[in-house]
Parts: C-alpha cells; structure tokens; sequence
C-alpha cells in the first residue's frame, strides 16, 4: 500500500515534469486499443468466414437477387439483382416516411395549437391524445392497427366499399386508377396558372413597398387559380375516367384487379408513424408557440397591429424559428422508426436487404454497414441542414 | 389647453386583488408627467391601461376623445396614436432595426416601403442609431435597443407616449443616453406619461409628479411642490430612500 | 353558480367556442357509450377458455388466462418465486429509500447499483447453491422488458458519462472518437443494432464461442443507448458555468479530481430528467427485441394470439399490453416532469 502510494507520487512528480505527455498518452492508449480491437474482430471475421467459404466484398450486388418484392415503386422481379432490391426498399422506406412526416406535421401542428386552446375542454382532449399515443410503443401501435383493426377488414368478395369510390378488404384498400384525356393541357394549365399567381404576388408585393397599397393576394390567387384551370379544363376537353378496380374470382379465389392497390402494411406503418411523431411535432409546436415573450404582442398591440397581423407577422416568424430544428429531429426519428416495418413485413429497406438479402447471401458485415450507413448518411445530412440553419438565424439574432 | 387623457373613478382588479382603486387622472396635451412609486404599486398598470393592454373593470377612460370600454371597435387605431416604451424594450428579434420601425407604419397607416423608411430614418436619426439600422436587436447594447424601440414607437407619430419604466433593465452608463432622448422628446413638445425613478428626470422636464402606494393616487403636485413640499409620510419616505 | 361561470369562461366564451365544446360533446356521446360497453359491460372477465366468451364485448378471459406468460415469458412455473423475490427487493429498496436519513440512502444506493444486479442475475440464472439453473431463452414477458431496459441504463450511464467528457475534451483524438461514437449510434435505429448484435457479433468472435443472445441484445441496446445518455449528460455540463471550472482549478485540483468531486455531481443532478426521458424512450423500444426472436411483454402477446385455441383475440392482447406500458410510461414521465418542475424552482 506504502509502496503504491510512493509510487503515484512519483509518477504525478514525473508528469508535472513531462507535461506533453499527458496530453499524448492516453490518445495514444485509445489509437492502440481501437486498433487491437480492430485487428482481433477483423482476424476472427476473417477466419469465420473462410471457414464458412463465404467471399468478402460488395461484388454481390451485382449477382441476381431471385427473390421476388411484395411491393415496390419501380419495376422489380427475381431476375434483377441486389443492388436494385436495396433500391427498392430505399424508395419504400422514403415513401412511408414521406406520407408519415406529412401527416404527423399535419396532425401535429392541429393538435398543437388545440393544446392552447382557451377552451378547455378542446385542450384537454388534445392533451390526452398526446399522453396516450406517445406512451405506447410504437411498435405495438403498429401491430394494434395492422393485426386487430385492419385485420378486421372483410375478405376480397365481401369488401367495405365507401362511396363506390375506395374498396377495403383483408388484402388492402383500392382505388381507381386514374385515366386522364389531354392531361397535358391540364399539366401546362396548372403550372400556367401557378406562373400567374406568382407574378400577380410579386408585383402586388412591390406595389405595396411603392404605394403602401395593400391588395388582398390570397383570395385574389384563389380566384386566378380557380379560373385559368377551370378554363383550360373546358376548352381544352381535358377528360378525366376512373378504371375501377373489379373483383375478379379466379379458381374460388376473390381478388380486385386493376384500379391502384395500397397494402395495408403500408397503412398500418404510416398510420402508426403518423400519429406517434404528430405527438411529439404537437409538444414541439406548443414549446415553440409559449416561447415568445408575452412582450412581443404587447409591443406589437402598441404599435397598432391587428390580431391577425401579430399573428402574421410577429408571432409565426418567430415561433417557426423555435420549431423547425426540433421538427426536422422529429422528421428524422419517424424515418429511423420507418424500419419497424420489418416487423410486419413491409418491404422497407431493413425488411429487404438486412433481412431477406442478408438471409440468402450470408454477407452479415457488408449488408448491415451498407444499412447502417444509409441511415447513416440522412441523419448527417439532416444535422448539416440544421447546424446550418442555426447558424443562419443566430447570425440575424445575435 | 386640452384635455386628451382623461381617467375617471376607474377600478381595476387581478383576481381577488385590486391593483387600481379609484384613479382620477387628467393629463393635458403636451403636458409631461412622471409617476413613481414603490413596486406593486400599480403604476405600470395604469398606463397599461391607457392604451388598453390591461383592461380596466370600473371607470371611464377617455383618449383622444375617444372612451376605452369593451365595445371599442377600433383599439388599433387608439394604439396608433398611443405610443409605448417598454421596460423590457421588447423589439422583435428577427426584423432588423429598420423593419422594427417600418413595420407598423406599413401594416397600419399603409404608407409605401419608401416613405416608411424614409420616416424610420429620420426618427433613428433623432435618437442617434440610424448607422445601426440593418443591425438586428441582438447586436445592439440595451441602451441603443432603448432607443430603437422609442424610434419605433415614434414612426407612428403618435400624440402621447406612454413609458413604462424605460431605464430599469438598463446598465447605469447606458441610462444616460436614453433619458437624454427622452429629455429631447419632452423639449419637442410631446404629451409624455412616465413611470420611473428617476428623479433627476422627473425635476429636468415633468409639469407634475404623481406618488402611486397600494393602487391609488397618494400624492400629485407640481414638480417643484412636490419634491421641496411633499404632504403625504408615505412620499416623504419614499423620496428620502430614493434620493439618498 | 359557480360552475356556470366557469364553464362560461371557459367552455362558451364565444360562438366558436361553443361550437367546439358541443362537438367534442357529441362526439364523446357517440363514441363513449360502445367503447365502455365492449371494455365493461359486455367483456367477460372470467372463465378457461375462448369458449366462455359469451358476450358481445371483449373476451378478457384470453388475458386473464395467460397473464403469467405475459409477465414471466416461459419461466418454469415453479421457478417463478424467484423473480418475484427479486423484483420484491427491488421495490422494496426503491420504497424505503424515500423514507431513510441521507446515510442510510447511501447504502441502498450503493446496494441497488453494485450488489442488487449480481444478486438478481443469480436469483434469476440460477446454476449453483442449490438454484436450479433457469436458460435466458425462457425468459421473457414484462419481467424480460424491465431486466433488459434497467439493466442496459445501468451499464450505459458511465458509458455515457465517459463519452460526454470526452467529446468536451481537449485531446484531439478521444474528442473526434468521441464525437464519432455517438453519432454512430445516434444516426442509425435500433432495429439495425440489433439486426447487427444477431448476425455480426457472431462473425467477429472466435469461432466457437457463443455469447447468449440476451447477453449480445443488451450490449447492442446499451452501445445505442449510452450514446443518447451522453448527449443528454453533455447537456448539463454545459450548463455548469465556466466559473465551476476554474474555482476548482484554482484550488489545485486537476482534471479528474475536478470532475469526480465538483463538475459532476452538480452536472448529474440537473441531468435527472434527461435520464429519465432516455430510459422511457429505451423501455419503449425493447419491444424490438423481437425481430431477434426474443419475447419481452409485446412478443408473448404477439405469440399467445397465434395460439389455435386463442385465435381472433388480438385486439384484447395489445389493449392490455397498450395498458401496462401506457401506466408504466405515464407515471416515469410525470415523475421526470415533476422533477424538472423542482430543478427549475430551487435554481
């Protein structure tokens, strides 16, 4: 015990006199057992692997995949190869992501606001929502609405039809598909009556810096809107059929051909995402609405603004500032949630290549990192964007 | 001279708890008067209320001519012809300095970008910040921000202003600058509310001091009288900690 | 009269108000009397089979029947005393460490964090003195969801720590390994951690050894984790002001004798909260666990409900897990809420 002591005393006496290498020792320590580390799994991988005569590398994406995806947003059958199999499940994953990000914002923003509601019996309601959806795992949610209530949806000959229009049963909801005469009028109509409007509220913009005249824009744009396209519509005959799906029976088998067909694992993910992110969004969107200073409106009352121009021009402003960076986190947690899907088996791109892929090659270490870092390469690129944005509104603030 | 701010009998309760008890105020146009008083008196309150950021339960107030009461239409347009300075300051953070003063000029009296700024620098000027117009709040000290949001108050080009302890968030070297603008404002000829504490103010520019304790009015007298002649034991305490 | 006066102020203060509350009303009218109906009036509660489910609401005899698979996984019957000791012992320590002087809350601190979880992996593994050895794939239910998410916090909290002050230090390397570590773990899901536990550990260890896959679930689960304790607890040294630092410089003291005695402690005590949101965020994702093939609460419901005996049952097994996690999440995060409530009163 003596002797230790003595010797941490001389050792402390030492580094006082060497201060360098305080500083370089324990980077040193941690380069070497990283490397150790390092070296030892790669030896074991290696040797793991030879046993098992599979071959490192990425040369298998080239090879074809032979297996065939439930659903997928571009052409894809056994004969292509893994490569394209990882695109598709990319392109799923960002599809449910999408339509979950849009409807949690959505929802999210509405039940936000209703949580300040003065009336309160609308906020409580709106607080409950929060409580319940986002204390249940989300997984759980998934399998709630994919097992127990789509599950419950008749089978294909017996089918839930509302308004002759949207047909749901056991193996996914259909609608028509949309067949289109002179679509391309109609295209350039739109994007012609967009230009208009543009116009129309940059120099309605610049007559205000001029004159002070204020014009009414957004009613003014719904009316241009509405007319050009209606117009357009009109003359140019653009003509719009449904080919509706139809049940067809085929060897006592019931099935809806045709029409566009949504699969209810998609449902079920995008259901769940969206109502579990949409409570977080509504936290966020409540943190960022109580965040300004009650000084605010008041100095912006004093200077004569109305209700709606505080709201318009003071309050929005500087609440999206507060909201956006916890959002787009948001964002980003709901596309790393997306890979639950694997759990009822919705081709994303966990379900795809880390599962079935993985399966059929035993590449473990190539599919996983190439997964990983997929995953990877959003979350940074999201980071940059709001490191960036930050950056941009702490410069005007500060 | 004219009447233009006229309190009556006016009452004002938070909850259980009155803040204003039987207020009777007549200020005249291009008067200047200083309200002081210990805190929680319900100074800040009263000119809350003149330009009905609070509102007052019992009473009548009359500005401009025109009675605050539930049923006022048009707030804004009192608003507009009420200016007001803040402790706090309370610019908005993501216009810059110029925005800050064109914004209500734009919104409400509809007057054309060009002429807004024109108004903002001629007002930045008076109050000595115009080379600091594109800079945004958080780059300038709290007496340039003080000074801004009493330029901002003037692109309104109101006929009162009100000031609600407009030196208190300040460090001591900046208080200066501030009440030097104020000083100039008051030789200008504005109709002037303020709460304060700052006596030496309060002697340089007020018409009449008002002593506020506990929600009424105490004590209010000319300058003069009521600094070398207070009446009241509540103001002679007062002014005996304040001065000392 | 005073309840029309406040649900005057409150309910109708306007037309639009009005509008609002009278929907909601209705749509609570609508709704409320079927929902209680299937939950209460109509469910049967009791009996030994799918049969007894006479009613027209839900048939809660299929929880009430394998509630104890639900709790314990497939843990021997007989065996099961012994995680009912341990987690007796658990609450119990927890209980009484709110009513004990600070000396005594010391030991049970120390007790609950360095000798209870040796105690309980042996109560609950077995193997020797006598214990019957128990394997962890039986192991499963709400009794796995809490071992593994208190025991990942347990090992990932001085992870976290280490993390948190190395991506504050000064020495180029362990700050970028830091910074790297953590965004690592922070910008994939779980689900590839675990994915990468189950087919990659394997291939990195001498062929021949064969970790448990309970043992390669909580180091995936803790290596993620440890990364978001370490944001959070970065978070409160931030916040301890610059002053802190030099104060304890200036008394002499180097860098980790600053830490251990002066940073830290007041660091931790703001990160509480912080904690606790990330260990809720962690209960709420062992569900996982199950694309590994290991059964925590939701799995076995998941499980029970594929039973032939028990089939179109689903909506009643995961009401009731929804229920249990629902109650454990809710209390954790008003308890986390209450205590940054009193960190931001007494500071």
């Amino acid at each position: 015990m003596k002797l230790l002591r003595k010797n941490i005393e001389k050792l402390n006496l030492f580094l006082e006199n060497y201060p360098k290498i305080g500083i370089y020792f324990p980077q040193f320590l941690i380069i070497l057992l990283l490397g150790i580390i390092i070296s030892y799994f790669s030896m074991n991988a290696s040797t793991n692997m030879a046993a098992r005569g599979i071959e490192t590398g990425f040369g298998f994406l080239a090879n074809k995949a032979s297996f065939d995806i439930q659903f997928s947003l571009i052409d894809f059958d056994s004969n292509d190869s893994y490569a394209r199999a990882y695109l598709v499940g990319l392109l799923n994953t960002l599809l449910v992501s999408g339509i979950g990000i849009f409807f949690a914002t959505v929802i999210g923003f509405f039940v936000g606001i209703t949580r300040l509601s003065t009336n309160i019996l609308a906020s409580k309601v709106a607080e409950a929502y929060i409580e319940i959806f986002r204390n249940i795992p989300l997984l759980l949610q998934i399998f709630f609405w994919y097992f127990a209530v789509l599950r419950l949806l008749p089978s294909s000959d017996n089918s839930l039809i509302l308004f002759n229009f949207v047909f749901a049963n056991i193996k996914g909801i259909y609608i028509p598909r949309f067949i289109w005469e002179n679509l391309n009028y109609f295209l350039y109509g739109f994007l012609f009556s967009i230009l208009i409007i543009y116009l129309f509220v940059s120099i309605s913009k610049k007559k205000q810096e001029k004159t002070g005249l204020q014009v009414p824009t957004f009613t003014t744009s719904l009316i241009i809107f509405f007319t050009i396209n209606f117009l357009v519509i009109y003359f140019g005959q653009v003509g719009l059929t449904l080919s509706y799906p139809v049940l067809e029976t085929n060897r006592g088998l019931h099935n809806y051909m045709g029409g566009v067909s949504v699969i209810p694992e998609l449902i079920a993910l995008a259901f769940s995402l969206s109502l579990y992110t949409s409570t977080f969004i509504a936290e966020c969107v409540r943190a960022g609405i109580l965040g300004i200073d009650k000084g605010q409106k008041e100095a912006a009352a004093s200077i004569g603004l109305s209700k709606a121009q505080i709201l318009k021009l003071i309050v929005i402003p500087q609440a999206l500032r507060i909201i956006i960076p916890p959002v787009t986190n948001q964002y980003l947690n709901l596309t790393k949630n997306s890979s639950l899907a694997a759990a009822i088996a919705y081709p994303d791109i966990v379900l795809v290549f880390a599962g079935t892929a993985l399966m059929q090659t035993g590449k473990a270490i190539e599919i996983v990192s190439i997964t990983m870092l997929t995953y990877l390469t959003l979350s940074v690129s999201i980071s940059i964007f709001m490191n960036w944005y930050n950056k941009k509104n702490s410069i005007a603030e500060r | 001279m004219s009447k233009i701010i006229e309190l009556k009998d006016v009452n004002k309760w938070f909850g259980d708890f009155q803040v204003l008890k039987d207020i009777n105020l007549t200020v005249s146009s291009k008067e200047k008067i200083v309200i002081c008083g210990p805190s929680g008196s319900g100074k800040s309150t009263l000119i809350r209320c003149i330009n009905r950021l609070e509102e007052h339960q019992k009473g009548d107030i009359v500005v401009d001519g025109m009675t605050l009461d539930a049923n006022t239409k048009n707030i804004e347009k009192i608003r507009s012809e009420v200016g007001m300075v803040f402790q706090q300051f309370n610019l908005f953070p993501h216009l810059s300095i110029l925005d800050n003063c064109t914004l209500a000029p734009i919104w409400v009296k509809k007057k054309s970008k060009k002429e807004a700024e024109e108004l903002a620098n001629q007002y930045l000027e008076k109050v000595q910040i115009v080379d600091q117009a594109k800079k945004f709040p958080g780059q300038l000290s709290g007496g340039q921000q003080q000074r801004a949001a009493i330029a901002r108050a003037l692109c309104m080009e109101p006929n009162i202003m009100l000031f609600d302890e407009p030196t208190s968030a300040l460090d001591p070297e900046m208080i200066k600058e501030v009440l030097d603008v104020m000083v100039d404002l008051a030789k200008g000829g504005m109709t002037m509310c303020v709460v304060t504490h700052e006596m030496g103010f309060a002697k340089e520019v007020a018409d009449r001091v008002i002593f506020m304790d506990e929600g009424s009015i105490v004590e209010e007298k000319p300058t003069d009288q009521f600094f070398n002649n207070p009446e009241n034991e509540r103001t002679k305490l007062f002014l005996s900690q304040i001065l000392n | 009269m005073k309840f029309i006066n406040w649900s005057k102020q409150n309910l109708f203060a306007n037309w639009k108000d009005s509008l609002l509350t009278i929907t909601i009303l209705y749509l609570f009218y609508v709704s409320m009397p079927p929902l209680l109906n299937w939950v209460f009036l109509d469910a049967t509660f009791f009996g030994d089979s799918k049969k007894d489910c006479t009613g027209d609401g839900a048939c809660w005899v299929f929880v009430n029947v394998w509630i104890k698979r639900f709790t314990y996984g497939m843990y021997p019957n007989d065996q099961i005393w012994r995680i009912n000791l341990a987690f007796v012992i658990f609450f119990i320590s927890i209980g009484s460490y709110f009513f004990v002087s600070s000396k005594i809350k010391k030991c049970i601190f120390i007790f609950l964090t360095v000798i209870f979880p040796f105690l309980a992996i042996f109560l609950f593994h077995g193997g020797s003195l006598g214990l019957e050895e128990v394997e962890t794939r039986v192991w499963g239910g709400l009794f796995l969801t809490l071992f593994i998410s208190v025991f990942s916090i347990i090992f990932c909290f001085p992870i976290g720590v280490l993390l948190a002050m190395g991506r504050r230090s000064n020495l180029p390397v362990i700050k970028y390994f830091s910074i790297g570590f953590i965004e690592l773990w922070r910008g994939v899901p779980l689900i590839t951690v675990l994915f990468m536990a189950a087919v990659m550990f394997p291939v990195f260890l001498p062929s021949g050894t064969n970790l448990d896959k309970l043992i390669r679930v909580i180091i995936a689960i803790t290596l993620f984790e440890s990364a978001y304790i370490a944001e959070v607890v970065r978070g409160g040294l931030q916040a301890i002001p610059r002053g802190q630092y030099d104060a304890a410089n200036s008394i002499g003291m180097g860098y980790w004798k600053s830490h251990l005695l002066i940073i830290l402690p007041q660091a931790l005590k703001i990160v509480i909260p912080g904690v606790a949101n990330t260990f809720i965020a962690l209960f709420k994702d062992t569900p996982l666990i199950l694309v590994v093939g290991l059964m925590e609460l939701l799995g076995m419901v998941n499980m029970a409900k594929t039973n032939p005996a028990w089939l179109g049952l689903a909506t009643e097994g995961y009401v009731f897990a929804a229920f249990v996690y629902f109650i454990f999440c809710f209390s954790m995060s008003r308890y986390s809420l209450g205590l940054e409530n009193k960190l931001k009163t007494t500071n």
